[in-house]
């Protein structure tokens, strides 16, 4: 019962290794190593990896650039949801608002181009989740969270939040086009 | 020294048991049952939700009972378990008094009154802020009270059992180095003292923020510190069960650890690198720099990791080489058939370490591999993780060690050991499946933390897929199988402590000095000359390996295929 008692060896780091232990240690440890570089690979050949470009911001400010930039934008009312559909043009900017309980406006993206996705809340911390296609990111109150997407399928797309934010937060449900 | 006390020799166990410190392990370890069963009782309020047809509370009780479950079993189970264990592992192991009994006493009232006061707040309402309690999302000030006081209470039994290893080792109670569970225990109290520090260091300014005495608190920081905490109270608890673990197959086995080396060196990996994983909850974060990301969600380089992949080799490996030694040396895996399965202890341990393994540790390293988080983050999958670590892995070996507690500490025979034997098979498996079927709704993006899947009467629904819902429904039917098994556990154990007939113990000593261990005649204990000793266990770490290589490569297939993200 020697686990429970001191060792019996008093220079019990010098006793050898059985070979079991050495062989899985190597292995493992070879494992971990191509655990790490997978992470460093997907950064230079990947094409999803997370943008860290942020922005210190206010409620107030990120909520006023981003109904100056959905007014300009806004190609209809949606019919369903009432909210405004905007397009942002390639390359542009395009701003998800979240708040108690609802992501505001309605996006329509187009297939295979590319934009720069601002996100931020203006009370709590929500979740950006967005579904089919299953890609979360947390919108932390505070902080513009700028991220570059290329949507890669047409289709109705939802939005919906995955981090609890009150006793609303499972209504919190938003809508995004991809044409 | 000498303090006036007395120590009982268990003449099942040969464990010298301190009449002081036996009165605070029985203390603890009671008050995490009690904490065990209210949080198993909010577990049906919270899985009878989730399963869509049954959908049963309402959102205000869905989220309350869903905040006080997460923090009964995460945070005050197994805290007061643990500080069971500690000083089980300290007193009982090194055979010596618990230093300062009547400051572990303090200790131990500091937690109930925190664990009360904190429980009340959540029942009260106003605070149904999840266990996260993430500002600006504010909770009643004496929701964070109770967690400080708790915490407080924590941090002051880890330095009673450092003052007990400090008793010891001047009472010259042990000769050499301490044991290797002791050497595990250390290593869960060190931890310990990171995570309760850092617990401290974002609570009080909390608390303050819902006092009104500071007006902000930042949202981002706040998560990183809490994080510190809140992630490092479970590697807390994966050092006290791994040691458990070791301390399972010394007594069911009587089997000694591969070599001391590799063991400890383990537990220093621990120390070393497992504070780091505070980092897998920010992965999906603003604000963070992608070089910050990579170093801290790989605990450094997956060394931590490395060591548990190292402890779920030596660990079985110990026992195999004990049962060969027996003479149970025909194939691969007759040690393993011959092992005593209708042993919970045993049993218990053994399911979880391979729930551990196979269904935790790999899981964990997905979401904490920095792009596939992405596809990962508070889904369901997240719950589906850590069950498999904080129940199979954790609870699971608390609930083994507890049968083997019962009649060596708390001096009864079990009632209904039938029940008992089955146990850990209903609990274990049940609890496989519920975590198997969790991350499949957590793949397919399901919410954790989510009322309403349906989205009923939103006009922006979104409709899951049917599949979806099928593994929500087997998520609920498996949690009321898994609750069922802790309710036996409940049973059997109060039950014997209640009814169970009482047995011998052992007298209790004249003197107040403890009898000293005979020392160990010094022979070759490791098995480092003997070849290769544990094929069987090898070969089982292989397929772990395979298993792990092809569900890693799968989740980057998945992830290759989303949107395009930089």
């Amino acid at each position: 019962m020697s686990a429970i008692l001191p060792p019996a060896e008093r220079l019990w780091w010098k006793h050898p290794l059985d070979r079991v232990e050495g062989t899985w240690i190597v292995i493992a440890f070879v494992w971990c190593m191509i655990l790490v570089f997978m992470m460093v690979f997907w950064h230079l050949y990947g094409r999803q990896n997370l943008s860290t470009e942020t922005y210190a911001t206010t409620a107030d400010a990120f909520r006023t650039r981003a109904e100056a930039w959905a007014e300009k934008y806004t190609v209809r009312v949606d019919d369903t949801t009432g909210q405004p559909v905007v397009a942002p043009p390639e390359g542009g900017d395009a701003y998800i608002i979240a708040r108690l309980w609802s992501f505001w406006p309605t996006l329509e993206l187009e297939k295979g181009k590319t934009y720069r996705l601002h996100l931020s809340s203006l009370d709590y911390n929500h979740g950006f989740s967005l579904q089919p296609v299953n890609i979360n990111i947390q919108v932390v109150p505070g902080y513009e969270h700028v991220v570059t997407v290329t949507p890669n399928q047409s289709g109705t797309y939802s939005i919906v939040c995955n981090e609890f934010c009150g006793i609303g937060h499972h209504t919190m449900v938003g809508r995004l086009y991809v044409k | 020294m000498s303090i006036a006390t007395t120590y009982r020799t268990c003449p099942r166990s040969g464990l010298q048991f301190e009449a002081g410190a036996e009165k605070l392990i029985i203390a603890n370890a009671v008050a995490a049952v009690v904490f065990l069963l209210i949080g198993g009782l909010l577990a049906l309020g919270v899985a009878l939700t989730r399963w869509p047809a049954v959908h049963w509370l309402q959102p205000d009780t869905f989220y309350q009972v869903l905040t006080a479950h997460g923090i009964d079993m995460l945070i005050f189970w197994i805290i007061f378990f643990e500080i069971a264990v500690l000083y089980f592992c300290s007193s009982t192991l090194l055979r010596c008094r618990l230093a300062t009994p009547r400051i572990a006493w303090l200790a131990f009232a500091l937690m109930l009154v925190g664990a009360i006061v904190n429980n009340y707040a959540v029942y009260k309402g106003g605070s149904s802020v999840m266990m996260t309690s993430y500002v600006p999302m504010m909770a009643e000030p004496s929701f964070y009270l109770g967690l400080i006081l708790f915490a407080v209470g924590a941090l002051v039994g880890c330095f009673v059992f450092f003052g007990t290893l400090v008793v010891a080792k001047r009472d010259k109670t042990y000769e050499g180095s301490v044991p290797l569970v002791t050497f595990g225990a250390i290593t869960a109290a060190i931890i310990a003292v990171f995570t309760i520090a850092s617990g401290a260091i974002i609570l009080v300014p909390t608390w303050l923020l819902s006092l009104g005495v500071i007006d902000k608190v930042d949202p981002l920081i706040y998560r990183m510190i809490w994080w510190a905490f809140g992630h490092s109270s479970q590697q807390i608890n994966v050092a006290a069960h791994v040691s458990i673990w070791y301390l399972v197959a010394a007594v069911v086995f009587g089997a000694k650890p591969m070599s001391e080396r590799v063991s400890r060196g383990a537990f220093l990996l621990y120390i070393l690198f497992l504070q780091l994983a505070s980092a897998h909850h920010l992965l999906a974060d603003p604000g963070l720099s992608t070089n910050w990301k990579v170093v801290n969600t790989s605990y450094f380089m997956y060394f931590a990791v490395l060591a548990s992949m190292i402890h779920g080799l030596t660990v079985p490996g110990a026992m195999e080489v004990a049962q060969r030694q027996k003479g149970y040396t025909r194939g691969l895996y007759e040690w393993l058939r011959r092992a005593p399965w209708g042993n919970p202890t045993f049993s218990g341990v053994f399911i979880a370490i391979i729930g551990f393994g196979f269904l935790g540790g790999i899981s964990g390293v997905m979401m904490g591999t920095e792009q596939l988080n992405m596809i990962i983050h508070n889904t369901i999958y997240v719950p589906g993780h850590f069950h498999a670590t904080v129940v199979v892995g954790t609870t699971l070996t608390f609930m083994a060690l507890t049968y083997y507690l019962i009649p060596t500490l708390f001096r009864r025979e079990m009632i209904n050991p039938g029940l008992a034997r089955m146990q850990p098979y209903l609990f274990g498996f049940s609890m496989y499946f519920f975590c198997l079927v969790m991350m499949g709704a957590g793949t397919l993006g399901v919410s954790r933390r989510h009322w309403d899947m349906a989205f009923s009467g939103m006009p922006m629904a979104y409709e899951w897929p049917g599949a979806a819902y099928l593994m929500m429904g087997l998520v609920g039917i498996s949690a009321v199988a898994a609750i069922a098994g802790g309710a036996i556990y409940i049973y059997v154990t109060v039950g014997s402590l209640l009814w169970g007939k009482r047995i011998d113990g052992g007298a209790a000593s004249l003197s107040s000095k403890p009898t000293p261990l005979m020392a160990p005649a010094a022979v070759a204990q490791g098995y480092g000359s003997q070849g290769f000793a544990a094929p069987g266990t090898f070969l089982l770490a292989m397929v772990f390996l395979v298993a792990f290589i092809l569900y890693y490569f799968v989740n980057w297939k998945y992830l290759s295929t989303v949107w395009g993200l930089s």
